[in-house]
């Protein structure tokens, strides 16, 4: 439990390492000389259908309470985002734009999906009602959606209609700011490379839920201790994986090592992008950014801002040093000001 | 399906304000009128308005109370010192029990907001650099015991010897006490709180030096409250001119302090701070009536700072404008400068 102070390694706090920048190997500098493998989630939204299941999983294991059940309007998220009581949560987003530059057999040399509409019998210009049965998972086509000669895109681009949906959940930062800032060493960093919160520490100050860059970790009302996800610490300790990454049946949400993870998903953005779908991106991936990386990033097919997430966080920590001197210089400043104050001998 | 048509608000598929027209512009305009904008109104992308951050949970009248009555009483001890050496026991008198209160109220303060006060001590089983707020335990811990020493021994008129002893370290500590809190609220990913960082900490100590000196006028006689009303002039010199500096520099950061109910508090401030300063400077000698104005205005005025600065913080959070926009503009400057910076040679 040494990560988030400022000895125990073999850097100095003006290397930066410790706060802010690359770090390679997280456990150890938090103290684990044997450390397994890093790991953490890839949540490829590209395929995620919304099914919220690891929503229900990751509530279920954890034996999180329910924490209202009211319906917003936006889309198909009632969630409405992370917290205390919510350690994952899906995102909806309706937009009027196409999926990427589609057309028929681009990025799929051997199979061309309405050619193999067609043979079904459904004629795209007239899908009648009760023509012909649909196969399985085809419904009519929605309200938006082009009628007659199947086009890729309209030429105004708003005949389209896309439904991003994407799991959000806790970054697991390489330099999580809620654990630098935790008072009581509550938030630790496993030896996994995780940040979990210790329930039995935790005295509720509510300091990191604002120093979170992402609104992950919240205080639930009622309880007055803080909560995010612990990426299942306890299953990883047995070798199982977290339970939405389990749950999900499309597997948008990956778990393993995070050095695999990173070739995993920088494959599916070169093959995403071969297909056409130049909106693809990863978010959090990279080692060099304001939080040293992500334990869990994501495949996004808009910019982050749209889904949620701030485009470009950095650990507020990265500042600190910055912070102590001036403090520093103000209290001399505030204790000169007094010995002038006393100065000159009046009544 | 009809789905897309119908919706709690009825038919059409209307919903105001719950469309995500993302990649569009969907940023919110909240502009009162009158207010001139500081920066050119960006246009920005969210997730249907909704903020990026968790609100800080901190209760306001605790939290920005702790903040007011941490800079009153660490200036008080520098004041009780100073009276001290220089032999001026009226003065010294207010001080150390203005001190040991203020402390004893911010303490309690502290210890109320916490979700689980029963582990207040929990602050204290690490110590950790990283974390302001477990600094200022320790701070407080070291700090509350020498001030009540130091009204003890004065009150009682015994143990003298104990009683400078403590004083004088009372008065070693309070400059920290006082400043350490804006790097409690720097070190954060609130945006009006963080972007401050650098001269918040001097904001925080002319806000003290007027506290302190404003508690000293209202409660001393007014011809030994000389060093106070120099005190009261000076800390309000600092307190104004940083808070200036501080808000030209935050950019964007600063536009909560000039809407609502911060842009009230730190008018009020202002009003307060710099009527007080002058009211100590020419008349504050001159009679127990302009001096008690003078110091009740000064400890109104350090006090809605603190509130001011907290609930502009808290405004920063709640608008996803103020995390967004920054790190947008830092993007694109980025990916313009050709810097491969996170995101810039994916998207």
């Amino acid at each position: 439990m040494t990560d988030g102070t400022w000895g125990g390694a073999d850097r100095t706090v003006a290397d930066g390492g410790l706060l802010s920048g690359p770090e390679p190997d997280v456990a150890r500098a938090a103290g684990y000389p044997d450390a397994p493998q890093r790991v953490g989630f890839f949540t490829d939204t590209s395929v995620c259908i919304g099914c919220k299941a690891c929503e229900v999983a990751c509530k279920e294991w954890n034996a999180i309470p329910e924490d209202g059940l009211e319906l917003t309007g936006m889309s198909y998220d009632n969630t409405q985002g992370l917290g205390g009581s919510t350690w994952r949560h899906v995102a909806f987003i309706e937009q009027r734009k196409p999926l990427g530059g589609q057309e028929p057999g681009t990025g799929q040399d051997t199979v061309d999906v309405f050619a193999a509409a067609r043979d079904l019998g459904v004629t795209p210009s007239a899908p009648g009602p009760g023509a012909t049965s649909p196969g399985p998972g085809c419904g009519e086509a929605p309200a938006g959606a082009p009628s007659g000669e199947i086009s890729p895109v309209a030429p105004d681009g708003r005949s389209e209609l896309r439904w991003l949906m994407s799991s959000d959940v806790c970054k697991h930062c390489t330099h999580a700011a809620c654990l630098d800032v935790c008072p009581t060493g509550s938030l630790f960093r496993t030896e996994f490379g995780t940040v979990v919160v210790q329930e039995d520490i935790c005295n509720g100050c509510g300091y990191c839920v604002p120093a979170c860059p992402y609104g992950v970790i919240d205080q639930r009302p009622d309880d007055g201790r803080a909560w995010k996800c612990t990426l299942c610490y306890d299953r990883l300790g047995v070798g199982m994986e977290p339970a939405c990454a389990k749950a999900c049946p499309t597997r948008s949400i990956q778990f393993g090592p995070l050095d695999e993870l990173r070739e995993r998903a920088a494959a599916r953005v070169a093959q995403l992008h071969a297909a056409g779908v130049t909106d693809a991106r990863l978010y959090g991936e990279d080692p060099q950014d304001g939080v040293g990386g992500d334990g869990a990033f994501f495949l996004l097919l808009d910019q982050p801002e749209v889904y949620g997430l701030p485009p470009d966080p950095v650990v507020t920590t990265r500042d600190l040093p910055a912070m102590w001197r001036h403090a520093a210089t103000a209290a001399a400043s505030l204790a000169a000001l007094a010995v002038v104050s006393f100065a000159r001998r009046s009544r | 399906m009809r789905g897309p048509d119908v919706s709690r608000a009825g038919a059409g598929g209307a919903r105001p304000g719950r469309d995500a027209t993302t990649g569009e512009h969907a940023g919110r305009r909240r502009r009162g009128r009158g207010e001139r904008a500081m920066v050119p109104e960006a246009e920005f992308s969210s997730y249907y308005g909704r903020p990026i951050l968790n609100r800080p949970r901190w209760k306001p009248l605790d939290i920005a109370g702790y903040l007011y009555l941490g800079g009153l009483a660490g200036a008080s001890s520098l004041l009780a010192a100073g009276a001290h050496v220089t032999d001026r026991p009226a003065l010294a008198r207010t001080a150390k029990l203005g001190a040991a209160g203020a402390i004893s109220l911010s303490l309690a303060a502290l210890v109320h907001d916490l979700g689980r006060p029963a582990r207040f001590v929990n602050m204290l089983r690490v110590f950790k650099p990283t974390s302001p707020m477990n600094i200022g335990s320790w701070l407080l811990a070291a700090y509350a015991p020498l001030t009540v020493v130091a009204a003890a021994t004065d009150a009682a008129g015994r143990y003298r010897l104990t009683g400078a002893a403590a004083t004088a370290s009372a008065a070693v500590l309070g400059p920290a006490v006082a400043t350490y809190t804006a790097v409690l609220l720097s070190d954060t990913a609130v945006p009006s709180w963080h972007e401050g960082y650098r001269e918040m900490p001097f904001v925080f100590a002319g806000s003290a030096a007027t506290a302190a000196a404003g508690l000293a006028l209202a409660c001393t006689p007014p011809g030994r409250s000389g060093p106070a009303r120099r005190m009261a002039v000076l800390g309000a010199a600092l307190e104004l001119g940083a808070f200036r500096v501080m808000k030209r520099r935050m950019g964007q950061a600063a536009e909560p302090f000039a809407e609502g109910r911060p842009q009230t508090l730190v008018r009020a401030s202002e009003i307060l701070t710099a009527g007080g300063a002058a009211l100590a400077g020419y008349a504050g000698g001159r009679g127990r009536a302009p001096a008690a104005v003078a110091g009740t205005a000064l400890l109104a005025g350090s006090a809605a700072l603190r509130f001011g600065v907290f609930h502009a913080g808290v405004v920063s959070a709640e608008d996803p404008r103020y995390t967004v926009v920054p790190q947008r503009e830092r993007l694109d400057a980025r990916s313009r400068s050709g810097d491969p910076g996170p995101e810039g040679p994916r998207s």
